[in-house]
Parts: C-alpha cells; structure tokens; sequence
C-alpha cells in the first residue's frame, strides 16, 4: 500500500487538530503560541502534498509557499514570544485565564 | 515511495505532537515540538522538497524551539499548576480532525499515488523566486524586519 | 599510479559491495552507506584520540614543557588511558535532575557533530552524502547543536549549568550568522549548494601555477578569516570559551556530566570543530585539490587531511596564545563587525563576477573589502580614553 494524498492529507489533517488541542486546551500562553505553530505546520504539509502529487508546474508554487510560510511563522513566533515576556513583566502571569482586562 | 517509511514518520511526528500538546512539564513540551519539527522534516524529504525540509530543521528546530524554551525560562514561576485537563478542547479537536478527514475520505480526485517527479533542486527554486516570485521575497523580507524591530522593541526595559 | 592510489578507498568499498550484486537496490545502497558512516565514524574517532593528544603536546610546547609523554612513545598512547579512565568513572546523575532531558543532551550534541561529517567531500568521488543542499545540511543540524546546549545547562538542574548553557546559546547563535553569510558568496559564484560542485569549481589552475581557490581572492580570504573565527566561536574554544570558563562558573553547562557523558561532550566538540574546518576547507581552500599541479600524483584525501591537519593546527596554536576574550566584546565584534563585513564580502564577490573575474575584477573587489574594513574599524573605535589612575589609601 503505497501513501496516496488521502493518507498525507488525514496525517495533516491530524496534525491540525493536535495543534487545535494545544491551543485550546492549554492555560499557559506558550503552549497557545506552540498549537499555532503545529497548525501553521499542518497546512505546510498539506502545501506540499498537494505539490508532489499534483501536476508539475514550471515553479514549483507549493514549495515556494510553504518557504514563504515557514518564514512568515518563524516571525510570528518571535514577536508572540516577545509579547509573552512584556506580559509575563507587567502581569507576571502567563495564564490566559487570568488576562482578560483590555486595560493596562 | 515507501509505505513503511510514511507510517513511521507519521507515528513519530504525531506522537511527537501528542505529547507536545498534553505534557504537564512545560520544557518536555517544548522538546517534544522541536521533535515533531524533525518528524515533519523527515515528511518533506519524503515527498522530495529537501530544501523546505532542511530549511524547517533549521528555522524551527535551530532557533523558534530555543525561542520557547528561552521565553519558558525567563517567564517561570515556581509554583506552576495546571488545571485538570479541559474536556471541551479535546472535543473541539476531535470534532474538527473528524470533518476534515470525512471530507478527505469522500474526495475521489485525491486519491492518488505518487507520480515520478523531476527532483526538486535548490536552482529551481532560486529561479522562481528571483524571477516570478520576487515580490513575495521582497515583502517577506521586508515583513521579517518589521517583526524583528517590533519584538525589540517589546522586550526593551522602559528606560527609567 | 596516482589513480590508483587516490581512488583505493572508491574501488575497496566497489569490490566490497561487489557479492551483493543480485540484491535489491535499497539493501545495496544500504550496505554502501553504512560501510560509509562505518568508514567515517572510524577515520575521524581515531583523529580525534590523536589530536586530543596532539593539542596537549602542542600546548604544552608552548607553554615551555612536555605535554603528556609517559603512556606509549612520546605519550601518543594516553587517549587510551583517557578513554578507560573516562569509562570507568562513575556516572553520577544529580538528584533532581531532569533524567530524560539530562541523558539525551550529549547524545544530540554528538549526533549532531557527526551527521555534520557527513557532507564533506574528502577526495575524489569520496562524499559520503552528496546530496543537493549539501551546505544547508550542514547548517541545519549544526543549528541542532543549541538545542542541545540548552538541554545539558537545564536537564542539571544547576544554576552555573543554567547560565553557561545561556552564554553558549547567545554565542552560538549570533555568530551564526556571519558564519552563514560568509558561505554565501560561495554559493553564489558557485551556483549551487552541492560540496562537490564548489569543490569542482575551485579547480584548475591560473597561468599554469597558481591555484584556483577562493581564498585567494580578496572577498575569499576576508570570508574565510571571518568563517574561520565563528567556526571558533560555535566550537566554544578559547579565545571564545566563556561558556565553560573553567575559573567563572565550573564548566558550564558540562558541569554535571561524569565520566562518558563528559567524554561524549568533548568528543562532540572536537569533532565539530573538525567539521567546520572541512567545510572551510571545502568552500575556500579547493577542497581535495592539490595547490601546484606538480604535485597531482599525491592522493586528493592526503591532501584534504593535510590541509585539515593544518587548521587543527592553528586552532591549537590560536588556543594556547590568546587569552579569553569577555563576553560583551565577544557579541559586539559579532554585531558591529563580522556582520556587517561578511555583507561586504557578498557584495565584493558579486563585484568580481560581474567585472570579469579577471584583474580588474580582483582589484575591484579589493578595493570594496578594504573600503568596508577601513570603515568599521574608523566607526567601532574602542580605544579608551584612560584618565590618570588616582589611587585611595585607607586612612
């Protein structure tokens, strides 16, 4: 049995909703940032797939965007963890619970 | 493409997850996403975009995974307690993994297999994006310093 | 002859593999990497033993005494009394340490030194790996180092581990980047990440003589200086070892490892320090190729080891002169000077491809590379003022 889409698709699809189960399940805002991740992760899989299965272009399109996504992420990730640390300074907790005031 | 190679790496990158998403200690977390980032490498390799794989090892293995556990150390608090684990995540998660991969399984046009491909080298790629994607590689470009200046100048201590 | 001879290894792994004919290809090509990895793992252990040795000598001869030289002939028997003296010594695991975390820390550290090795051209035909992005293989388990840096300072559980494994980490990364930025004129007058085809590109010789690598070349050499010194950073030698500053903080984040563990950790180190210079080697100094064509019928891994032997030899050398540098200065030569000069290098490179990569070519690249360089160093001047010293006695 040789993997076809389908069974890529199902492992991207289980990913996500791992990366779902961290971002919703979890207190601690890093493991938010860290579902987020997961997730973004999952769709690059599926990028990619759907790249080498699919008809083979002059540029290979599902490449350059998960390129482009991974570094999109990797910035996100940076300012996340950037704005858990300004929090954790003011609030010193990094319970999302418990960050629930708009005001400073 | 070899079927036992996919369902090892599978096993390893979703238990990887697994364990990422549910672990009490928080830096066995974070080691368990930098593992599922390798398992996830191994995935492009298989599929023969080697450059996005080395390139995800790099990026997120290299430096996002030591930016969590850097962010996990300087945000600790001793006395850290977790709440019984919360039911409604888990069905949300279910819920959403059992949707997708419904859809995937009565999708016929997916089901297929792997076709012979020209390998995917790093000129290609380089091609593409100074050619057609260009502007894409500029705006990331510029969008990375943003994000670079923008968590500077988060962290930054207010000066007294 | 000489093809003989330069191809013996090629043709004893051919004539190895030659009974497994009627296999299927995977289990073929299985056997082949593992006589490989085997191959490698053996040539590289055994250098390390030897320069382990070979570095006290050398330092001891510098500081004006004998290094090591009761075991076996002029000492050179002594990595095997360190080796049992390292196996027999207790493992001791601190109490409250992170077990898991604390085991596989030099576990990775040491995977990551030797799947580094694998990219390498060593001779001709003789890259055990030789896959497109050669180089960002690399760079991506050498960036798994950290990681397992950390993972050593925080599975203790000790607060001098903490710390050193945090200088480790904040060395390591910022001169990442000068390291990889120097690669990349490299790659770009190359054209691709392939080690062989760098080294392919690097041959042949200039009016019948001169050799054709890129270190001889202005933006060459100004990269190979700035690669060569952050392959010294990320290896943590002195002049570069805050890390594990032996009178700060213990030994940093190895503080806690006995016996083997430690012994993996050292093993790692010299071993990346081996791969950086094979790469330094491979990307600047023409990889296998001979420097005079006269001297052709000298083997081309005879050559690759001499001229790693040679960088070994100024990592010693550099380690027993200079003292420890602080770590304040250490970031700011990374941020205000290497980086910015290994973009010069990029731009210098890219000057002598286009004007022809000829004289005028060279000159013009020169001209960029010194420009740059008087610059920064007119810009950073860090000499102080010193006011006259006032002295205060206790009254």
């Amino acid at each position: 049995m040789t993997p076809t889409l389908q069974s890529f698709l199902i492992v991207s699809a289980a990913l996500f909703s791992i990366g779902l189960l961290a971002a919703l399940s979890r207190r601690h805002a890093i493991f938010v940032l860290i579902g987020i991740e997961l997730m973004l992760a999952a769709a690059n899989l599926n990028f990619i797939a759907f790249w080498r299965f699919g008809p083979q272009q002059e540029a290979p399109v599902g490449v350059l965007i998960a390129l482009f996504s991974i570094a999109i992420s990797a910035a996100e990730a940076a300012v996340g963890l950037a704005l858990v640390i300004a929090v954790y300074r003011h609030y010193r907790t990094t319970n999302v619970d418990q960050l629930d005031q708009l005001k400073g | 493409m070899n079927s036992a190679a996919f369902v090892l790496i599978s096993i390893l990158m979703l238990g990887a997850a697994l364990a990422a998403a549910t672990l009490r200690k928080l830096m066995h977390a974070a080691l368990c996403f930098a593992l599922t980032f390798a398992g996830l490498a191994m995935f492009f390799l298989l599929l023969g975009a080697e450059f996005v794989g080395l390139a995800l090892v790099f990026i997120y293995i290299g430096a996002v995974a030591v930016l969590i556990v850097f962010t996990i150390l300087l945000t600790r608090r001793d006395a850290v307690k977790e709440r019984r684990f919360s039911w409604v995540g888990a069905v949300i998660a279910v819920a959403a993994f059992g949707t997708l991969a419904w859809s995937i399984l009565r999708t016929e046009s997916v089901s297929v297999v792997a076709h012979r491909v020209p390998p995917l080298t790093v000129g290609r790629i380089g091609e593409a994006l100074m050619t057609g994607y260009v502007w894409p590689l500029q705006c990331t470009g510029v969008l990375l310093t943003a994000a670079l200046i923008g968590a500077l100048v988060l962290v930054m201590e207010e000066k007294q | 002859m000489s093809e003989f001879a330069d191809q013996i290894f090629v043709n004893a792994k051919r004539s190895l593999l030659a009974p497994m004919a009627h296999l299927p290809g995977w289990l073929v090509q299985a056997a082949s990497s593992l006589i490989d990895i085997f191959a490698l793992l053996a040539v590289f252990l055994t250098l390390f033993a030897l320069v382990s040795v070979l570095e006290r000598k050398i330092l001891a001869r510098i500081q004006n005494r004998y290094g090591p030289n009761r075991v076996g002939p002029f000492g050179l028997f002594q990595p095997v009394a360190d080796g049992i003296k390292m196996l027999i010594k207790e493992d001791v695991v601190p109490a409250r340490a992170d077990k898991p975390v604390h085991f596989l820390a030099p576990i990775l550290i040491a995977a990551a030194a030797i799947l580094a090795l694998g990219v390498i051209p060593y001779g001709r035909n003789m890259t055990p790996f030789s896959i497109d992005g050669g180089i960002l293989f690399f760079f991506a388990v050498g960036s798994t180092t950290e990681l397992a840096v950390f993972m050593a300072g925080w599975g203790s559980n000790n607060k001098f581990s903490m710390l050193g494994a945090m200088r480790a980490i904040a060395q390591m990364f910022s001169y990442e980047l000068p390291l990889i930025v120097t690669v990349l004129p490299v790659v770009m007058v190359v054209g691709s990440l392939m080690p062989d085809r760098i080294v392919a590109a690097q041959a042949g010789y200039l009016f019948g003589f001169g050799p054709r690598w890129f270190v001889f070349t202005p933006w060459g050499f100004a990269a190979f200086i700035i690669f060569f010194v952050s392959g010294l950073v990320e290896s943590n030698r002195t002049p570069f070892d805050v890390p594990e500053g032996e009178s700060e903080i213990v030994a940093g984040h190895m503080t806690e490892y006995s016996g083997f563990k430690y012994a993996t950790f050292f093993m790692a180190e010299y071993l990346g320090m081996f791969a950086t210079s094979g790469l330094g080697i491979t990307l600047f100094l023409g990889g296998w190729h001979a420097p005079l064509p006269l001297l052709e019928f000298i083997p081309s891994y005879v050559w690759f080891f001499a001229k790693l032997s040679v960088l070994v030899f100024i990592y010693i050398w550099i380690r027993g002169t200079l003292p420890r540098t602080r770590i304040d200065q250490i970031m700011n030569f990374a941020w205000k000077f290497a980086l910015p000069m290994s973009f010069a290098c990029l731009v210098a490179a890219a000057v002598w491809h286009y004007a022809g990569r000829g004289f005028s070519g060279w000159f013009l690249s020169l001209a960029v590379v010194a420009g740059v360089y008087t610059g920064l160093s007119l810009l950073l001047d860090t000499r102080r003022k010193f006011a006259p010293r006032v002295y205060r006695f206790a009254e």
